[in-house]
């Protein structure tokens, strides 16, 4: 077929482009991120990589599409990016200054030292000032004190000056003489310490040189010579003078020039007056001379010069010993050592000479203080300069405080610095995270529009071969074509389920899967699934059976498609790895199970090795007899089950809430699940191992799905599993409680009612299979006694029929109608057959009595059982299980021959039935394109329709006004202007006006034509109002199914449109 | 007589088998074929004829889009390619459909040079397919003409 070739065209060329071809890769990096999507961990998959391979087909052929799509998205990207950027430089100014960050740390550290320079400074000159504030306050300290000293020895220089003048020019004759005077000088000499002698010269004028000469019996002498004196005005010969300077006697103090001015500067002012400093005689001291004038007369008050001058009658003297002055008076104070101190006399001032101090003692020479010295002489001046004597030493608190200062300043500058890059590093890695989030997701929604397009376009194609294949199998086939085409049509079907599948698991992950709540009927669906796999159930000799407990409400509201989905993967499954045996489904309420259920824990597996090899009896109490995984569908729970549905009324649960928690549990005894495997058997694409795909098949997505399905069902799934003994799946799920509503659709099966009151015995020494059998046989209305040995049923029918040979008016209740017998029951009592036989003659004697009719229950039977059977008399019928309420019905009618309450309705596709439907009707097709409308209009008006075609949404508006004589209306999706979903918007809008004026319901059945048919259009189709859609191109099939849908709901009846 | 028409009738079935395996037409134009009945006889011609006008209109508007190298109007050359992909299917002009989806791709990625080439494409393909269709139609012409019926070919 041609879709068939351009599939596979489409399968070569993308492994050719797979193989061969990289470059797709390089040019399109979105799509190799998808192949690296499908192709997670799938080498040991083969299977899946074909699949994932012939997907990509469909993407190949999209690529291009895919590519402008993902190259929108890459620029939306940007765009984030770029108010990403914009942001960022919002929000964080380190990142976008992040260069400045060394230099503000080096700019901060030489900020700190400047500071701490500063401080330095600060700490340094306050401490200077102090110093200096020490060293001023000492040295004028030590000049005051030097200045009273000398002032003090002054004072009894003046007061010998006194006492000369009194004793020896006063008296007369003199008291004093040179001996006198030495004597007193001597010992009064402790008064003047500092001065090492004192002497008088007396003022000798020329003329009285030669009577004084003459008087003292010496000549006056030179002071520097020795020799006597030279003729001048004026003398001062030494008189007295005290013993240690006695060599002064004699000589003219006049003689030496600077003596000659101190003598006439003492005499004209009257005070003590100084020399210059010179190394006195005796000690090598630096000294002064010391000269006070003495007056004869007593002077007038304020005398004038010469008054002084001519009142002047000798001088008094004596050498100063500056040194040992300073030196004692040092030696008195405290901080002595500390400083340095120098006295000058700085009379010239250009040329200060040194009285005291060692010129060699510098000391600190960067801090000195001048204090004046006045020692009384007005022509000479001094000065006493103090210095330290060491250098100012660092302060200990200065050292300690700065650099401290400047570690903390550069730790803090640190710190900020490392925050910085920090925060830079964060944010740069936060940048990342969002730049790979904003990729993964763009990934993950190319993921899905990848799966959405791939199933797309396999469907597409897909649709065509099936549709194609349904056609086919219309024609007339020899039965081997018939065969392929049947076979290939269940092989297309089977991948559109795949397909849808892989849709769900991608909708599910997306979060989007919504489940809907429609009432819906258990027990029919469970019977449906059941005759879904009752044929291979059947092939491989499996029991399958299913049993519902009474306490389960008939209806419930819920998604029955999903619940389904679930309840077939899980069976599917059963059924796939079941070999022998046996597979039970049980539906009740959770509540129910609690205490059966909980009081053993489910253990799963070989968990209890020991279990297994310890309790193995021959059969177990299971449905088929095989051992099963969880015990807790063998009969001593079950028949807890069952018993207690006889026992309470079934409203004890009810009503409780609107809620009604179902258990589900699917028993078999497969191969069960390997230890290692089991923790991982909810993940999707994942089986017990690879070989296991290899042997049965299937993608492994399916429990996935299911356990998300039941998760949104509010309920849990679990399994218990011993390899090579079997799995027990089990799920729950919540479904809303319905007692009041009714199904709208009438259930596909409905049960037969012309069984209600009857009454059989069912055969079985198997309990469970027997409550089952009763189950079934309770739902047609069938009540039901069990007998475990066909031997004792059939004793007691004999009896009874015996017994109560002719028929009694009571005899109604309890009449038999039906014996059922299990096959293996009949198999296994030898030589019934017999007894059978006469039983069956005997009671079909009785012309009164209706006899039991007998039948098989049979999961297999072969020809020579059959002939075996039918030899016995179980001539009537076999059921063939696995039982289903209605199957059973439908056999007993037959058995009991019963007329059919119900003529079953033609479930064909022909184009006859598609006629009879749309014969008469007048449709309207909407679509744009010219060639479209015309073969829609042509295909409908070929079942008899009349057709009238609209090429746009506004356009069918105007002929949809109200009131309007169409009994349909296909459209098209894709229009320009006003597309399907729109229009038919506008057109229910319009509808719901009309009612509302009018009172009149319209609604006329829209259907959407499109090529597309994945979930998403279906449901945004319903959801703008339209009743179903048709793909296009048309086909027969898809046709009527679709219009049978939407025209049930209006009776043919009214078809009575007007014919143009 | 019987001969001609036999004669006409297996060159009817020939050429429209190589129609068929030469990839001009696909099942949609069987399934065309079978909506002709009594009651609609000039149904697929009329059908074709209509798809070969709404092709020449797709075809000119197109071209006029993509004249200028500039601003070329990419929605609008995609809503033709569009449509034409709707009737070519529909009609079951398999060759002048396939090119239709190259050219959709070029359309979407925007790339001129490409709808330039798949609008030449297109336009030697549907006019291939029109002088064969119209060959085929003047042999059923010829087939009626002469009395005989139209034989259903099945093409597998």
């Amino acid at each position: 077929m041609q879709q068939c070739s351009i599939l596979s065209q489409l399968i070569t060329d993308m492994n050719w482009a797979l193989n061969n071809n990289p470059n797709p890769e390089e040019k399109e990096p979105k799509s190799s991120d998808l192949y690296h999507l499908g192709a997670i961990d799938l080498p040991e998959k083969p299977r899946k990589i074909e699949f994932w391979r012939s997907g990509l087909m469909g993407f190949a052929k999209m690529q291009l599409q895919q590519q402008h799509s993902v190259a929108v998205k890459m620029n939306n990207n940007g765009n984030n990016d770029r108010v990403g950027n914009n942001n960022k430089k919002g929000s964080t100014f380190i990142q976008e200054h992040r260069g400045l960050l060394p230099k503000g740390l080096i700019l901060w550290t030489i900020f700190v030292g400047f500071i701490s320079r500063g401080i330095y400074q600060w700490m340094d000159d306050t401490s200077k000032v102090r110093r200096e504030e020490v060293l001023v306050s000492m040295c004028d300290q030590r000049a005051r004190m030097l200045q009273d000293q000398f002032s003090v020895s002054v004072n009894h220089v003046h007061a010998l000056a006194i006492l000369v003048s009194t004793f020896h020019y006063h008296k007369n004759p003199s008291a004093i003489d040179q001996g006198t005077f030495a004597e007193y000088t001597a010992r009064t000499a402790f008064e003047r310490p500092l001065l090492s002698g004192v002497a008088y010269a007396e003022k000798v004028v020329n003329a009285e040189r030669e009577m004084f000469e003459r008087q003292h019996n010496w000549v006056i002498k030179t002071m520097d010579t020795g020799e006597p004196s030279p003729v001048r005005d004026e003398y001062a010969p030494v008189i007295f003078s005290q013993d240690s300077v006695s060599y002064l006697e004699s000589l003219d103090m006049m003689s030496g020039e600077e003596d000659r001015e101190n003598i006439l500067r003492a005499r004209e002012t009257g005070k003590a007056v100084l020399t210059s400093p010179f190394r006195l005689l005796a000690s090598h001291h630096l000294g002064v001379v010391l000269t006070f004038p003495v007056y004869k007369a007593s002077l007038p008050k304020d005398p004038t010069v010469q008054e002084r001058i001519a009142a002047t009658a000798g001088y008094l003297g004596g050498a100063f010993d500056v040194e040992s002055l300073v030196e004692n008076l040092l030696g008195q104070l405290a901080g002595n050592q500390a400083i340095v101190v120098h006295v000058y006399d700085i009379t010239n001032a250009s040329d200060p000479l040194v009285m005291y101090g060692n010129q060699d003692e510098e000391g600190d020479t960067s801090l000195y203080h001048e204090s004046k010295l006045d020692f009384g002489d007005p022509f000479r001046k001094h000065k006493m300069i103090c210095r330290y004597l060491q250098k100012a030493p660092i302060p200990l608190n200065v050292l300690t405080t700065v650099p401290l200062f400047f570690a903390i300043g550069f730790l803090v500058g640190y710190i900020l610095y490392s925050a910085g890059v920090h925060i830079v590093k964060v944010e740069d890695d936060f940048h990342e995270m969002q730049e790979l989030k904003v990729r993964a997701e763009a990934a993950d929604v190319a993921k899905s529009q990848f799966l959405a397009t791939v199933s797309h376009e396999i469907r597409t194609p897909m649709n065509g071969i099936l549709g194609m294949l349904a056609m086919l199998l219309d024609t007339e086939l020899s039965s081997t074509q018939r065969d392929y085409a049947q076979t290939a049509q269940i092989c297309g079907k089977a991948l559109i389920a795949l397909i849808n599948e892989v849709l769900d698991c991608a909708k599910i992950e997306a979060g989007k899967l919504e489940l809907e709540s429609v009432p819906f009927d258990i027990r029919s669906i469970l019977d449906d699934v059941l005759s879904l796999f009752s044929e291979e159930s059947r092939n491989k000799g499996i029991e399958l059976a299913v049993f519902v407990s009474d306490k389960v409400p008939e209806i419930v509201k819920g998604d029955s498609g999903r619940f389904r989905q679930i309840i077939i993967n899980l069976v599917g499954n059963s059924v796939k790895f079941t070999e022998k045996g046996h597979i039970f489904v049980k539906v009740h309420l959770a509540e129910q199970s609690k205490d059966g259920a909980e009081s053993k824990p489910a253990l799963n597996g070989g968990v209890s090795e020991d279990m297994i090899v310890a309790s193995k009896p021959s059969s177990y109490n299971t449905l088929s007899g095989y051992e099963a995984a969880d015990g807790r569908n063998s009969w001593d729970s079950f028949k807890h089950l069952v018993s207690e549905e006889d026992l309470l009324s079934s409203s004890e649960f009810d009503a409780s809430s609107s809620n009604v928690r179902l258990m589900v549990s699917i028993e078999d005894t497969g191969i069960g699940i390997p230890l290692a495997a089991q923790g991982r058997v909810f993940m999707p694409f994942m089986q017990a191992d690879s070989s296991t795909s290899r042997t049965y098949g299937g993608t492994g997505i399916g429990l996935s799905i299911s356990k998300c399905l039941v998760e949104l069902m509010r309920g849990q799934i679990s399994f218990v599993s011993r390899p090579r003994i079997g799995s027990t799946f089990w799920f729950t799920a919540v479904f809303e409680r319905c007692d009041r509503c009714s199904l709208k659709k009438p259930t596909v099966e409905n049960l037969p009612s012309a069984f209600r009151g009857m009454r059989a015995i069912v055969v079985d020494a198997k309990p469970v299979r027997a409550a089952v059998t009763r189950y079934h046989m309770k739902r047609l209305g069938i009540s039901v006694d069990v007998m475990t040995s066909l031997r004792t049923a059939v004793s007691t029918v004999t009896a009874s029929s015996g017994r109560n040979g002719s028929p009694l008016p009571s005899s109604g209740t309890t009449k038999l109608d039906m014996i059922l017998v299990e096959k293996d029951s009949w198999i296994s009592t030898e030589d019934i057959d017999s007894e059978i036989r006469q039983m069956n003659s005997r009671t079909n004697g009785n012309v009164h009595h209706k006899s039991p009719k007998l039948a098989l229950f049979a999961t297999n039977i072969t020809n020579s059982e059959f002939d075996r059977a039918k030899s016995a008399g179980f001539a009537d019928t076999v059921i063939m299980k696995p039982l289903r309420a209605s199957m059973i019905g439908a056999c007993l009618q037959q058995v009991l021959e019963l007329r059919k309450t119900r003529q079953q309705h033609p479930e064909g596709s022909s184009p006859a039935t598609l006629k009879s439907l749309l014969t008469g009707k007048k449709i309207l097709v909407v679509d744009d394109n010219m060639v479209n409308r015309r073969v829609a209009a042509g295909a409908l008006k070929k079942f008899g329709a009349e057709v009238v075609c609209a090429e746009s949404g506004q356009v069918a508006l105007g002929l949809l006004q109200i009131p309007h004589s169409f009994d349909a209306c296909f459209m098209d999706i894709q229009m320009p202007q006003m597309d399907g979903f729109e229009a038919t918007r506008q057109i229910r809008m319009m509808e719901k006006e009309a009612k509302e004026k009018t009172k009149l319901e319209w609604h006329l059945p829209i259907l959407a034509m499109t090529a597309d048919v994945i979930h998403a259009t279906y449901e945004e189709c319903l959801k703008s109002g339209m009743d179903g859609y048709v793909s296009k191109p048309f086909e027969e099939e898809n046709l009527y199914k679709s219009v049978a849908k939407s025209f049930k709901a209006n009776p043919i009846s009214d078809s009575s449109c007007s014919q143009s | 007589m019987n001969t001609v028409v036999a004669q006409l009738q297996r060159q009817f079935q020939d050429y429209l088998v190589s129609l068929y395996q030469q990839g001009f037409l696909d099942n949609q134009f069987t399934e065309l074929r079978k909506l002709q009945d009594e009651g609609t006889p000039d149904f697929v011609a009329e059908v074709v004829s209509l798809f070969f006008d709404d092709c020449s209109k797709l075809i000119n508007s197109m071209s006029r889009s993509l004249e200028r190298p500039e601003n070329v109007d990419f929605k609008q050359v995609d809503s033709g390619v569009h449509q034409l992909k709707g009737s070519s299917s529909s009609v079951g002009a398999r060759r002048v459909k396939n090119v239709c989806i190259s050219f959709k791709e070029c359309c979407d990625v925007q790339n001129r040079e490409g709808c330039l080439r798949c609008l030449q494409q297109v336009d030697y393909e549907y006019k291939m397919l029109k002088t064969k269709l119209q060959d085929l139609f003047n042999l059923e012409q010829q087939i009626v003409q002469a009395g005989g019926a139209i034989p259903q070919v099945n093409i597998n």
